[in-house]
C-alpha cells in the first residue's frame, strides 16, 4: 500500500528535519541562550496559570448562571437584548478592556483579572444560553409530564444535555483568556507577557521566544484538558465523542 | 376512572382568542381505553394535555377516580400520571435503566425496589433487560425506543394514562406489534387510558370508547361499534370512512358470529348419512369431516354425496381455510374472498370443531345494529356482498 509507506517516510523526514533544527539551533548557541531564562520562564509561567485560572474560574462562575438564568422562559423577553448587549461588549478590543479597568482599579493583578474575566466571559454566557435552548422542547414536555420540578428539569435533563455545547464555550474561553495574559503585563499583571514585551523592546529575540513559545504550548495543554474533561463529564448518551 | 367536567381552553392569539377546546364533557370508566379522534388542530391533544395541565385549562374541572384534581399539586398530579408522547422523549444524557426508573426515582422509590422495576418492565415489554439496561436510548430502533417510552410511563404504576400519539412516529409493521403488545399488556393492567390518534384503524383497534372532536368541540363519543355503525352526523360519517361497515369486521370474533354445534361426519360415516346430515341441517354445498380428535380436516360435498356410494373417508376435499374461535372477523372475511367460499369450519385453540362459520351469518350479524332501529338494512349490506 503507498499511503502506510508515505506516512512512514513523511514520519521519518520529520524527525531527521526536526534533529537538523535541533543541531542547527544547539551549534549557534540559541537552545544555551534560552536556557538562560529558564529561571524567568518557570516563574512566569506559574503567574500566567495562576491568572488563567483565577480569571477563567470567576467567568466560568459567572458566565453558566448567568447563561442558565437567560435561559429560563420568565426572562425571554430580556434574554435577546441580554445577549445583544455581551457582543457589544465583546467587539471592544481587549486591550481597551484592560486600560479601562486600570484606571478604574488602579495597577496590578486586580484590573488585570477584572479584565481577562469580562474578555472570556461572553462564549461561555452564548454557549450555556443557545445551548439550554436548543434542548428539544419534547425533551421538556417529557420531563415535567412525569413530574419534574422546574430544578429537577434543569439539572436532570436540561444541562447534561446542553453540556457537549457549554463545554465548547469554556474551551473557547480559555484559550481567548490564555492568549489575552500577556497583554496583563502592560498594566502590571506580570506572566510570560513580561518576557514577550521587554523582548521586543530590547529586540532580544531570543529573550521574546522564551516567552512566546510557553504561552503557545500553555494554549495547547488549556484547550487539551479542557476537551478531555468535556470527553469525561459529559454523559455518554448525548456525547458525540463517545 | 377519568372525569371531565365542562372543560375549556381558550388560547390568546395576535388574532384574537381561540377557542381550542369547547365545554368537554366527557367520562372515562375505569380500565378503559378511550380514543381522541379528529383532524390535526381538532382540539383532541389539547383536551388531553389539560388534564396533566401541561397546557392549563382556561376553565372546568378534571376528576381522576372522583378526586377533583383542581386541588391537586402540579408536580403530585404529574407523578400519578403515565404520560407517553409521539416523539417519546427518552433523555438522551441517561441510560434505559435511568429513563425507566426517572419517575420512581423522582418519587424516592429505594434503589433495590426500582431496580427490580426497571427489569421487571423491561421483560414486560419484552426486550432483554441483561441488553438493554445500560444502553443510551440512541442505541434502540425506534420501535424499542417507543416500548421504552411506555416502560417509563407505568413505571409507578400510575392509575391513569395519557398517550399522545404514542405509535405514530413507528413504521406501519413494527406498529401492529406494538399495538397488540400494548393491548395484551393492558388486559392485565386495566389501566384508565386516554390515547390521541389521527388514525380511524387505530382508533377502532385500540379504544373501548372514541371521542370525535372537530373544531374544539367533541362531537360523537361512542363504542367503536355505535360509532361505525351509527356516526351521528356528516362530519362523523366522512371521518369513519366509506368502509365503515367493513372497518366494524375487526370488532367481531368468530365466536360472536358462528353457529354452533357443527354437524360433522366422521371418515368412517357413509356417504349416504353425510347426505342425510347435509339435508337435515339444510346444508346446500358441503359438510365438514372431522378426525377422531374431532379436528377438521376436510369436507364432503353435496354434490359427491348425491352421486357416489361409499365411505366419507374416501371422498372428501382438503380445507380451504379455517377459522379460530378468537380471529377476528376481517380476517375471517379476507380468508373467504381468498378461497371463494361461503363458509368456514371454526375451531378452538386445541383445534378441535367447535362451529361454523358463512358469509351470511356475517353480513345478518352486522346488518342487525342497522335493522334494530328500523333503518334500511340493504345498502350497508350491499357493501359488504
Amino acid at each position: 500500500m503507498l499511503r502506510p509507506a508515505l506516512k512512514r517516510a513523511s514520519y521519518i523526514l520529520a524527525l531527521i528535519l526536526m534533529f537538523l533544527i535541533g543541531a542547527e539551533l544547539q551549534s549557534n548557541g540559541f537552545i544555551e541562550e534560552m536556557l538562560g531564562y529558564q529561571e524567568d520562564v518557570v516563574y512566569l509561567t506559574g503567574q500566567h496559570i495562576e491568572l488563567v485560572a483565577i480569571s477563567g474560574g470567576i467567568a466560568i462562575l459567572i458566565a453558566i448562571p448567568l447563561g442558565v438564568l437567560l435561559s429560563r422562559p420568565g426572562l425571554a423577553h430580556i434574554a435577546e437584548t441580554a445577549m445583544q448587549g455581551l457582543n457589544i461588549g465583546t467587539t471592544i478590543p481587549t486591550l481597551a478592556i484592560l486600560a479601562l479597568s486600570m484606571s478604574l482599579l488602579g495597577i496590578g493583578t486586580l484590573p488585570a483579572v477584572f479584565g481577562l474575566c469580562v474578555a472570556s466571559l461572553l462564549p461561555i454566557v452564548r454557549n450555556t444560553y443557545t445551548g439550554l435552548l436548543e434542548v428539544p422542547a419534547h425533551l421538556r414536555e417529557a420531563a415535567a409530564g412525569i413530574g419534574m420540578t422546574a430544578r429537577q428539569m434543569l439539572l436532570q435533563v436540561e444541562i447534561p444535555n446542553a453540556l457537549f455545547v457549554m463545554f465548547a464555550g469554556i474551551r473557547t474561553a480559555l484559550a481567548i483568556n490564555v492568549g489575552t495574559v500577556p497583554l496583563a503585563f502592560l498594566i502590571g499583571g506580570g506572566g510570560l507577557g513580561e518576557l514577550i514585551f521587554t523582548g521586543i523592546d530590547l529586540d532580544e529575540p531570543v529573550m521574546m521566544l522564551a516567552g512566546a513559545i510557553p504561552t503557545a504550548l500553555l494554549a495547547i495543554v488549556v484547550d487539551l484538558l479542557i476537551a478531555m474533561l468535556a470527553f469525561l463529564i459529559v454523559p455518554k448518551g448525548v456525547n458525540p465523542l463517545r | 376512572m377519568i372525569k371531565i367536567d365542562n372543560l375549556t381552553k381558550i388560547f390568546d392569539t395576535p388574532n384574537g382568542p381561540v377557542t381550542a377546546a369547547d365545554n368537554i364533557q366527557m367520562e372515562i370508566p375505569q380500565g378503559e381505553i378511550c380514543v381522541l379522534l379528529g383532524p390535526s388542530g381538532c382540539g383532541k391533544t389539547t383536551t388531553l394535555k389539560m388534564i396533566n395541565r401541561i397546557i392549563p385549562p382556561t376553565s372546568g374541572r378534571v376528576f381522576i377516580n372522583g378526586e377533583d384534581t383542581s386541588g391537586l399539586d402540579t408536580v403530585d398530579l404529574r407523578r400519578n400520571i403515565g404520560y407517553v408522547i409521539q416523539q417519546i422523549g427518552l433523555f438522551p444524557n441517561m441510560t434505559i435503566e435511568e429513563n425507566i426508573t426517572a419517575v420512581p426515582r423522582l418519587l424516592g422509590w429505594d434503589v433495590n425496589r426500582y431496580k427490580a422495576r426497571a427489569t421487571e418492565l423491561l421483560e414486560m415489554v419484552a426486550l432483554d433487560p441483561a441488553v438493554f439496561l445500560k444502553r443510551y436510548p440512541k442505541e434502540l430502533s425506534g420501535g424499542q425506543q417507543q416500548r421504552i417510552g411506555v416502560a417509563r410511563a407505568l413505571a409507578a404504576d400510575p392509575p391513569v394514562m395519557l398517550m399522545d400519539e404514542p405509535f405514530g412516529a413507528i413504521d406501519p409493521i413494527n406498529r401492529e406489534v406494538i399495538q397488540d403488545e400494548f393491548l395484551k399488556m393492558q388486559q392485565e393492567l386495566k389501566k384508565t387510558i386516554m390515547f390521541v390518534s389521527h388514525d380511524i384503524d387505530e382508533a377502532v383497534k385500540m379504544a373501548n370508547r372514541i371521542a370525535i372532536f372537530r373544531d374544539g368541540r367533541l362531537v360523537q363519543y361512542d363504542t367503536p361499534d355505535d360509532l361505525l355503525a351509527h356516526p351521528k352526523d356528516s362530519f362523523v360519517e366522512s371521518f369513519v370512512g366509506d368502509d365503515r361497515a367493513l372497518k366494524r369486521l375487526r370488532l367481531v370474533n368468530v365466536a360472536q358470529v358462528m353457529e354452533s354445534p357443527a354437524p360433522c361426519v366422521t371418515p368412517q360415516d357413509s356417504l349416504e348419512t353425510a347426505l342425510q346430515q347435509m339435508e337435515e341441517h339444510g346444508y346446500s354445498h358441503a359438510i365438514t369431516l372431522v378426525n377422531q380428535q374431532q379436528q377438521p380436516i376436510g369436507f364432503v360435498s353435496k354434490q359427491v354425496a348425491q352421486t357416489t356410494k361409499g365411505y366419507c373417508g374416501e371422498h372428501y376435499v382438503g380445507l380451504k381455510g379455517l377459522a379460530n374461535i378468537n380471529d377476528d372477523l376481517r380476517k375471517i372475511a379476507s380468508l373467504m374472498f381468498t378461497h371463494d367460499s361461503t363458509w368456514m369450519p371454526c375451531v378452538d385453540d386445541s383445534g378441535r370443531l367447535v362451529g361454523h362459520i358463512s358469509q351470511r351469518g356475517i353480513t345478518h350479524y352486522l346488518g342487525a345494529t342497522y335493522r334494530r332501529d328500523g333503518r334500511q338494512a340493504a345498502p350497508y349490506n350491499l357493501k359488504l356482498a
